[in-house]
């Protein structure tokens, strides 16, 4: 079974997105995202200083299996990549919720946070769309 | 697609207790990996793995007639088998000279064996029933009590022999023979560019054989790694890289026409004929891209002598960059562009195989 951490927000397009103690907020993609691609072997970052808007096109992931977008799931500026993912992009497959991280934002509006998808709200979601 | 249930293998269950995740393949119900598809990958190229491939269609070839038959549907020469033992691979032709399915042939000590694919299989059944007519000089019969291991990778041969005894003789096959053994057939043929041997068992043994084989270091290796181990060994994969409206001469297959000699006439020898004599045909090359992007099956290229597209594609865990095949126009060469999600992208175009016995072999053209 995939892993889904209670402490993290989650949004339907399969990232979580988890609150740092300075304020800022780290993405990734999750466990239940990463055993569905299977195994990644590029991943295409956003560039540094960027703004985001909550659910545009943030990266892409390419996995043996197929393309996918990453979408931001929060409006924010880009103020760290994850780039360690260029030379070992398996790190999402092996730690998707730790290493395997993607991007951080500085959000643009803090409280949007607490609308995503709990982890119990996520958990359904994928339950459902496996039948 | 029909709503009948899933087939299953008569290694089913031993898929699912090794975690495998198991997806619909041709009506079956196939592990695509059993965690990474990538790890597999290497370990068929480094050490051995076992594939389950008993999905796939075996057709036994018995009767007076059935040379001649086999002679007649096939665009290679079942009489390059001169002895029983040998293999052979080839095509079924149609009439427009379309690849109605790739196969191979194994001679019998009396008779013929086909192995054919599973996503054609009902196809194929009706064709050749088709083609027999009324003929009775001959029989063709499906072996579904047949189960089918595929052993691959530079220690397979010592480690296969090792845990089941009566592969042992196999060590001394070369390349496209086999030997059988009371209901077992053993074959050093196979379809990831690596040393190792094809079982024919029946499905009553192959548990117990799967099992030794787990037990002998020789784990096993999912659809998904199957299919980038031939993209690598630069073999075509049928339904992706040819199909009924592609000629093999498209499809690089041409190796295995057998136009001489000129008097056999086979279905599709006509049509093809005609293609080779007007140039009317395109060709399957290799591609390489070595910048961070995946090569799709679909994806549109341009080349120096007009468009192209790629017929499978995927990233290669050997090289550490994606190839693909892609079919272009014939006089085709040199580098040439991807579009991939609107970007487009400098790729090379190369004669496969890429890699062979775990080591890089292609060349630019």
């Amino acid at each position: 079974m995939s892993e889904t951490p209670n402490e993290l927000r989650y949004v339907a397009t399969h990232e979580w997105a988890r609150l740092e103690e300075d304020g800022t907020v780290t993405i990734g993609i999750t466990d239940h995202a990463q055993d569905a691609l299977g195994d990644v072997v590029f991943v295409e970052l956003p560039e540094l200083d960027v703004d985001l808007l909550a659910a545009t096109e943030a990266g892409v992931v390419e996995s043996v299996k197929a393309a996918s977008d990453i979408y931001s799931p929060i409006d924010g500026n880009v103020i760290a990549i994850n780039s360690a993912l260029e030379e070992q992009p398996e790190l999402v497959n092996t730690d998707p919720f730790g290493e395997g991280w993607f991007f951080k934002l500085r959000p643009l509006d803090a409280p949007q946070l607490e609308e995503l998808l709990s982890a119990a709200d996520y958990v359904e979601l994928c339950n459902d769309e496996a039948h | 697609m029909s709503n009948q249930p899933l087939g299953k293998t008569a290694l089913h269950a031993e898929h699912v207790a090794a975690g495998g995740k198991m997806v619909d393949f041709a009506g079956w119900h196939m592990p695509l990996n059993y965690g990474s598809q990538i790890e597999e990958h290497n370990q068929v190229r480094s050490c051995a793995g076992q594939f389950d491939v008993s999905h796939m269609t075996v057709v036994d070839a018995d009767g007076a007639g059935i040379a001649d038959f086999l002679r007649r549907v096939l665009a290679n020469n079942i009489d390059k088998l001169k002895v029983s033992g040998r293999a052979l691979y080839g095509a079924l032709l149609n009439e427009a000279g379309g690849v109605v399915d790739d196969l191979i042939v194994y001679r019998r000590a009396a008779g013929y064996r086909l192995v054919v694919n599973a996503g054609t299989r009902q196809k194929v059944l009706d064709w050749l029933a088709q083609q027999q007519g009324s003929d009775t000089s001959f029989t063709l019969t499906e072996r579904p009590d047949l189960a089918i291991l595929a052993v691959q990778g530079p220690e397979a041969v010592a480690r296969c022999s090792a845990a089941l005894p009566r592969t042992a003789a196999g060590a001394d096959l070369k390349p496209f023979w086999m030997f059988e053994d009371g209901d077992w057939m053993v074959a050093r043929t196979g379809y990831t560019g690596e040393d190792g041997f094809e079982l024919i068992l029946p499905s009553a043994d192959v548990v117990d054989a799967y099992r030794a084989l787990v037990a002998a270091g020789v784990p096993p290796i999912g659809l998904g790694a199957r299919d980038t181990l031939r993209l690598e060994a630069g073999l075509n994969l049928y339904g992706h890289d040819m199909d009924d409206s592609v000629n093999p001469l498209s499809a690089n297959m041409a190796w295995t026409i057998a136009w001489t000699p000129p008097e056999r006439d086979f279905v599709g020898r006509a049509a093809l004929e005609k293609i080779k004599s007007a140039g009317r045909h395109e060709q399957l090359l290799g591609v390489v891209l070595r910048s961070r992007g995946v090569l799709r099956e679909g994806q549109e290229i341009t080349t120096n002598a007009g468009p192209g597209v790629l017929t499978s594609g995927a990233f290669s865990p050997t090289l550490g960059y994606s190839i693909a095949f892609a079919r272009v126009p014939l006089a085709a060469a040199g580098k040439a562009t991807v579009e991939i999600r609107k970007k487009q992208f400098e790729i090379e175009l190369v004669k496969a195989p890429f890699v062979r016995n775990g080591t890089q072999v292609y060349k630019p053209l």
